[in-house]
């Protein structure tokens, strides 16, 4: 693709931003509020040194649960139950967690294997449905969202929960200390500044892994061609059934590996109040990235800081609950400019290969 | 005697095409009037600005003789005119009745008068003769049905000039005697059919009158008593008409597929083939002739891996390849052309490098050591089909969709002989693209052929399908039930064996 | 004889469970399964999947795939809770309505105008509405008493409430009237008491907005089927070129297909408010949308069946919501209806699929002989559950529109 094709295919996100904002700040007018101080407030606290750990802490699952979903998109399956999946598997690693000590990078590696291996069987069954019982992935996978929340609420206060515990709060027992992920403030010199976690390598190769995935290998190439034409991958010799179910274990791989972060690295347990909502937010950060490793991660970050810096809203007298209607207007009319800019490219690729095969 | 239509100096160009240029055309009253040109001569162009889908740049049209504007196909079927498209216009859900009044009535929230409707339509039905039950759900009628269901749309809209583009591109022999029955029928009742085709022999048998477009121009308008269709083809093209090279059978002794009685069945339990057997030599085309629906699409699909099937065996080479996946069997050197390029056989906004690997993802030399896709070997590969079949395209990294059918279709065919496969599978594999192409590709298949490639055509044009065979079967109703010699048969004998008439 | 036999062997699927249910609650332990208190609440739960299916169906048949359902029907709930505090319950059923097609209208620019995938969109909007409906209500009552930014101020009156004259005790002429179906459910009856039991839910103690939801089902074949717009429609959503080709405007056939679908998930948003807890409360829809859009899947893309969906969603939530003896009777009603497929697939020698259900059946027997009650967490998903269970069984043969979920561009033919 030329250059300026290039170029254009990257202002969408900009001029979504840009709308999002005009839009918004048509509103803080509406309610009496002056949105260029309300912006400046929001960018003045998001850009302190704690707020920036903050924002790459909030980064790194969303990332993840945005991977999650991309892998399926890639297909054109839609994983919506990320969101039971990174719980239920979190649950599991952290109570099977407890259960045994051992050194440290070992111990950690069981601890996301277990998340893995649970969430990727919980995302198995929808691709099951899907497959064998013609059911579709969207239904199936919100049932099991509301399946997987019982699922877990039952085996948090029946069997999981910490027994020495006097608190009536339901929750795992602590993880020992060689099943936590020590925190990164040291390497970078920071070490004034709030925990800065650390997940965040694992989440820089996971999204290495999942470019590496999806388009250098024939797995990744089977997904792409299914995803844009599910008939021609077919006469190619792509097993739709087989694939679908190993897209959906693959996209619940990644899902189970959302609630490590948070897991490994501050609660070093499973608690009712175990972060959630990622699974939901990493839709629109996939959407927001256009699937694409780096789109994702910067995607990812928007969102994490926009949620971040909107915390001084409520104490200016700003309901900060502003910031989820910006995000939601970015979704909403980025997904609008990326159709609008993908004709228009597609239009320019044909007017200019049938302008130089005139030439020739 | 009166004009139905005159067009006067139409031009129209999109961006590096000159579509129409000057043309004009007189149409009388209650005639047929056939308009013959070569694909992208610039009729369907000339049709679509008549039925007012497309807006002419310049120039006038009138119809019975008063000027009139067309600015949608409303404004045409409002001054008399109906279209008769290659591609029915019908959803399969809905009744023959329900299509037939769809979009006569305002969009209102009034109730349909069901049977007003129905007796008014069985007039129309009774006056033209055209035997349709209104009361069958579309999906349940076949071809000529259709199109006489989509016939009547149009009269029961009052139509008294009649749009019929390629009518006969999907119908068999007996099948069109029967349409130019029912339109002569409509002639005699004063309506006036403008009949667009490239088939000679048709045009010459139905029309009164003929004009021929070339290149986006109007060439000549000639009487069809007074023209051959010799002298048609020339005017048409310039030169004689194209017919695949003559036969020089040297089937040989390699025995590359047997199928051995093969069944299946759907769903249902209704049988889609039945104990099929046959066997295809090495350097031999093999055609299977029949009518869309009689099981020869599923059958190639079985020899692929895609239809399943309920009994009997497969054969490839030496190799019993029942039990393998689709994958498995593309990867022992099947190669398959599918009938429709652009929904089976390309993904089309990846780029012509990235679609070469397409249907090849388990052939080694698109790997690497660490199984990832190879892209330069694919390169490579792709800037060799484009060369050997003459690909217009600026690069091997231009999209598909950039590219002309023709050329996406020679590309497909070049993708498919790339690896010198054992057995081609082509199913139309000339359907609707211009006339260098059909050449290139006739004279590919055949190459390959003679150097010991055995091929399975499928093919709806008989001419092209009795050329290129080397042995022809019949199928009707999932069994075969003729083998025959193409040099001892002519289209109509082959047409009468596929609709069962001949046994 | 015949006859029976032969429907029983049809549509065992939806028989057999009906009578092991109806056995199962002449125990009194279980007797709430067929009681009417629950099939009134089933009835009162089931009119927002009703609503919601419905509205899949106007989008769908034109085409449309609506995820957004969900979304349209949270702007539902906070639209009608504000309309009926403003306006009283009326207000809110009108508001609740405008709100959801006003996301209605959303989701046909992007999907019509735009051709934006259509469950991209429908995600995107789901999205939206959580976070607007949360900053409505902030905005709209701040600072009002018993409101938070989860939840609304309470509603005051109610939508009005009627009895059928005779059959359950209703008032004809000001005067009171036998309750004969009431009698006859306290008599005992097996089968009799059950069946009354179901009428005397179905029709006591209705209120008028239930009325009018029943009534959009035979409005919505009317509509779809015996007018022009309906088959406008239809066929944009079968065959939207070909319907262009005749002068249907199809890109406002789709968009008022949307807009509509809108309208009635905002309704049934304002009805999960005002016949339930008069307030609006963040997450009140608990994917009642995505409910509807599996009951519109399980009714075949048909209002009736639509209808018969919605009816069973909601007696798994009555249940639910009831009686946690009732599920617990459920368990039994599991397990035999597992073994009458056992038997069913042993008659046709497929026992592979037998021993599964078998099995199964098993599990559900021991689960049920050595516990008295079900876990109050999966209660909580029984109507999630159901709904995977019964689309798993349903394996009929859909017959969608054959052009759901394609973008269409305006000239475009083909």
């Amino acid at each position: 693709m030329k250059l300026r094709l290039r170029l254009v295919s990257l202002s969408a996100p900009l001029i979504a931003l840009m709308l999002a904002v005009s839009l918004t700040s048509l509103i803080l007018l509406g309610i009496g509020k002056d949105p260029i101080e309300t912006f400046r407030m929001m960018f003045e606290y998001g850009s302190t040194g704690k707020s920036i750990v903050s924002v790459l802490n909030r980064t790194t699952p969303l990332y993840i649960s945005a991977v999650a979903v991309a892998v399926g998109f890639k297909m054109g399956l839609f994983n919506i139950g990320v969101e039971g999946q990174y719980l239920l598997g979190a649950l599991l690693a952290a109570a099977i967690g407890t259960s045994f000590a051992i050194s440290r990078p070992i111990h950690i590696f069981f601890i996301m294997l277990i998340a893995v291996v649970a969430s990727s069987l919980w995302a198995a069954i929808a691709g099951y449905l899907k497959v064998y019982k013609g059911i579709h992935e969207v239904i199936s996978t919100i049932m099991l969202n509301y399946i997987g929340t019982g699922l877990i609420a039952y085996l948090l206060s029946n069997i999981f929960f910490d027994k020495d515990e006097k608190n009536a709060i339901p929750q795992t027992v602590e993880l020992p200390e060689s099943g936590r992920l020590p925190a990164l403030n040291n390497l970078f010199g920071i070490e004034d500044l709030p925990n800065l976690h650390g997940f965040l390598p694992i989440t820089i190769l996971l999204g290495l892994i999942y470019y590496l995935l999806i388009w250098k290998t024939t797995l990744g190439y089977d997904l792409r061609v299914t995803g844009a034409n599910p008939i021609a991958a077919r006469f190619s010799g792509v097993d739709p059934k087989r694939l679908t179910i190993i897209a959906m274990i693959i996209s619940g791989g990644f899902a189970g590996l959302v609630g490590m972060g948070p897991l490994l690295g501050y609660f070093h347990q499973y608690t009712i109040d175990f972060p959630p909502g990622l699974g939901f937010a990493g839709i629109g950060v996939a959407l927001l990235g256009r699937n694409h490793p780096v789109g994702m991660f910067l995607g990812a970050i928007l969102f994490g800081f926009l949620e971040r810096s909107a915390q001084i809203l409520d104490l200016r007298g700003v309901p900060k609950e502003i910031e989820t209607m910006m995000s939601a207007f970015i979704l909403l009319i980025v997904v609008v400019f990326y159709e609008i800019i993908r004709r228009y490219i597609l239009t320019q690729q044909i007017k200019d290969a049938s302008k130089k095969i005139g030439e020739n | 005697m009166n004009k139905a239509i005159t067009v006067s100096n139409i031009t129209k160009s999109y961006p590096g095409v000159l579509a129409n240029s000057n043309v004009s055309l007189e149409v009388s009253e209650g005639s047929i009037h056939a308009i013959v040109g070569e694909n992208g001569a610039g009729k369907s162009t000339l049709m679509k600005i008549l039925y007012g889908m497309v807006k002419p740049d310049d120039g006038s049209i009138s119809i019975f003789e008063k000027i009139t504007q067309l600015s949608s196909p409303k404004d045409a079927i409002d001054s008399g005119l109906g279209m008769v498209h290659q591609h029915f216009m019908l959803a399969d859900n809905l009744s023959v009745l329900e299509s037939v009044i769809l979009g006569i009535d305002n969009a209102t929230l009034k109730n349909i008068n069901l049977r007003r409707y129905k007796s008014e339509i069985m007039e129309v039905i009774n006056k033209y003769n055209l035997n349709i039950n209104l009361d069958k759900t579309i999906d349940e009628l076949g071809v000529g049905e259709k199109q006489r269901v989509e016939i009547l749309k149009v009269l029961f809209r009052g139509a008294k000039i009649l749009i019929l583009d390629e009518p006969t591109a999907v119908l068999v022999p007996q099948e069109v005697e029967e349409l130019f029955n029912n339109l002569r029928d409509l002639k005699d009742n004063g309506v006036t059919i403008i009949f667009i085709s490239h088939k000679l022999d048709e045009v010459l048998e139905i029309a009164d009158e003929i004009s021929v477009m070339r290149g986006g121009v109007m060439v000549n308008t000639v009487d069809s008593e007074n023209i051959s269709k010799k002298e048609l083809a020339e005017m048409m093209i310039g030169k004689s008409l194209p017919k695949p090279p003559e036969r020089q059978s040297s089937v040989g002794d390699l025995k590359i597929l047997s199928v051995e009685n093969l069944s299946a069945s759907n769903d249902d339990g209704k049988d889609i083939f039945n104990d099929i057997t046959f066997d295809l030599q090495s350097s031999e085309i093999l055609g299977i002739a029949g009518v869309e629906g009689n099981g020869q699409r599923e059958l190639v699909e079985a020899i692929i891996g895609i239809q399943e099937y309920n009994s009997g065996s497969i054969r490839l080479k030496d190799e019993i390849i029942d039990d393998l996946g689709i994958r498995e069997r593309l990867g022992l050197g099947i190669s398959f052309i599918p009938e429709d390029r652009q929904a089976q056989a390309l993904i089309m906004d990846m780029t012509l490098t990235n679609n070469i690997i397409l249907g090849r993802q388990s052939l080694k030399k698109y790997k690497t050591k660490l199984t990832t896709v190879n892209l330069s070997n694919a390169t490579t590969a792709s800037e060799s089909v484009i060369g050997n079949f003459d690909v217009k395209t600026p690069n091997a990294n231009t999209i598909a969709t950039a590219l002309s059918g023709g050329n996406q279709q020679k590309y497909v065919v070049g993708r498919e002989l790339e690896d010198n496969p054992t057995l081609l599978i082509a199913s139309q594999p000339t359907r609707g693209i211009d006339i260098g192409a059909q050449a290139l590709i006739w004279e590919k298949l055949r190459s390959t052929r003679d150097d010991g490639l055995g091929v399975i055509l499928i093919s709806a044009d008989l001419e092209e399908l009795i050329g290129l065979s080397d042995r022809i079967v019949v199928i009707y109703q999932g069994n075969f039930v003729a083998e025959l010699k193409p040099d001892e048969i002519t289209p109509e004998i082959l047409g009468s064996y596929m609709t069962g008439l001949r046994k | 004889m015949d006859d029976l036999i032969n429907f029983f062997k049809k549509k065992y699927v939806i028989i057999a469970p009906l009578l092991i249910i109806i056995f199962i609650a002449q125990n009194e332990q279980y007797s709430q399964l067929t009681s009417s208190g629950t099939f009134g609440s089933a009835l009162r739960l089931s009119i927002p999947i009703l609503l919601a299916g419905l509205g899949g169906l106007f989008s769908e048949r034109t085409g449309v795939v609506n995820i957004g359902l969900e979304g349209m029907m949270i702007m539902g709930t906070w639209f009608g809770a504000w309309g009926g505090f403003m306006y009283g319950p009326w207000g809110g059923v009108l508001f609740g309505l405008i709100g959801g097609g006003l996301f209605g209208l959303i989701h046909a620019i992007a999907t019509v105008s735009f051709q934006v995938d259509h469950i991209v969109s429908g995600v995107a909007i789901n999205i939206l509405a959580v976070g607007a409906a949360r900053f409505f209500n902030i905005l709209a009552f701040d600072g009002i008493a018993f409101a938070s930014s989860t939840a609304s101020p309470r509603i005051e009156g109610e939508v009005g409430k009627f009895n059928l004259p005779f059959l359950t005790g209703g008032t004809l002429n000001g005067n009171e009237t036998s309750n004969i179906l009431g009698d006859l459910e306290n008599a005992n009856i097996f089968l009799i008491s059950d069946i009354s039991g179901l009428l005397v839910g179905l029709t006591s103690n209705i209120s008028y907005f239930t009325i009018i939801a029943l009534l959009l089902v035979p409005i919505s074949v009317y509509v779809l089927w015996r007018t022009p717009i309906g088959l406008q429609m239809r066929s944009v959503g079968e065959y939207p070129s070909g319907s262009e080709s005749l002068g249907v405007n199809v890109y406002l056939m789709k968009y008022i297909g949307v807009i509509i679908s809108g309208c009635l998930a905002g309704l049934a948003g304002a009805y999960l408010v005002l016949e339930g807890p008069n307030v609006y409360l963040q997450g009140q829809t608990g994917g009642r949308g995505f409910i509807g859009l599996a009951s519109l899947l399980f009714g075949n893309y048909r209002p009736l069946g639509v209808l018969m969906g919605a009816g069973l969603f909601g007696f798994a939530d009555a249940l639910q919501l009831r009686s946690e003896e009732a599920i617990h009777g459920l368990l039994i009603a599991v397990a035999l209806f597992l073994f009458v497929l056992t038997i069913n697939n042993l008659s046709k020698r497929n026992f592979k699929v037998s021993t599964g259900t078998f099995i199964t059946g098993l599990f559900f027997l021991v689960w049920y002989l050595n516990s008295t009650s079900v876990p109050i967490q999966f209660i909580y998903f029984t109507p999630h559950l159901t709904t995977l269970v019964v689309l798993s069984f349903s394996k009929q043969k859909f017959r969608m529109p054959k052009k759901v979920g394609v973008a269409y561009k305006k000239g475009e033919l083909n």
